[in-house]
């Protein structure tokens, strides 16, 4: 069975960005409670991300779920890596182990100046 | 097209066998859940993983019949 199309583009997306959100809306207009979550967690940390809008088409909206094996949005991936949805992001935000991560991945993550 | 707390916790124990299932439906539409799974299945799984299992419980009603999950997974306390 051959691949979708749509998973060269996914596949593009999270080898060229260090760290790649797919999320409904776009960073500065989230549509979804989940999405602008993670957001909000990635813009507190001064973490540089690409939002990637899976409200753009139906292949890359159900292309992705089934690329990650993952049910809902958003979906953050680090590295190509994919770290999880909004649940593992909160809690791992919480609990310290985002910025952890962050940090060995080698990326940047600096508090927001108040 | 909602979906009982029953019904989540009876698939999730379908599967998972030891689980214990808090579920905790958050706005009282039967819509909106959050449910705390705890399983010896879960030892040495990464989180991702162990959210995949319990998606999988669900035989693909999370994003349909069911809108909003959120999970929090871990295996038994040593």
């Amino acid at each position: 069975m051959s691949e979708p199309e749509v998973f060269s583009a996914i596949r593009s997306d999270i080898e060229n960005n260090d760290v790649v959100l797919f999320m409904k809306g776009t960073p500065v207009f989230p549509q979804c409670g989940f999405s602008n979550t993670v957001v909000q967690v990635l813009t507190y940390l001064g973490v540089p991300f690409k939002g990637v809008n899976v409200l753009e088409t139906d292949e890359l909206r159900h292309g992705i779920k089934e690329f990650s094996d993952w049910p809902t949005i958003p979906q953050l991936y680090v590295k190509g890596e994919f770290v999880g949805g909004c649940d593992i992001i909160r809690e791992m935000f919480e609990n310290g182990e985002l910025r952890e991560y962050l940090a060995a991945k080698g990326i940047e993550a600096e508090p927001a100046q108040q | 097209m909602a979906m009982s707390a029953k019904e989540i916790e009876t698939l999730i124990k379908d599967a998972l066998p030891d689980a214990t299932v808090e579920i905790q439906d958050l706005a009282g539409d039967g819509d909106h859940y959050a449910a705390v799974v705890v399983s010896k299945e879960f030892e040495g799984k990464s989180r991702v993983q162990q959210h995949q299992m319990v998606y999988k419980a669900l035989r693909g009603q999370m994003g349909g019949a069911l809108h909003a999950l959120a999970l929090q997974t871990s295996a038994p306390n040593a």
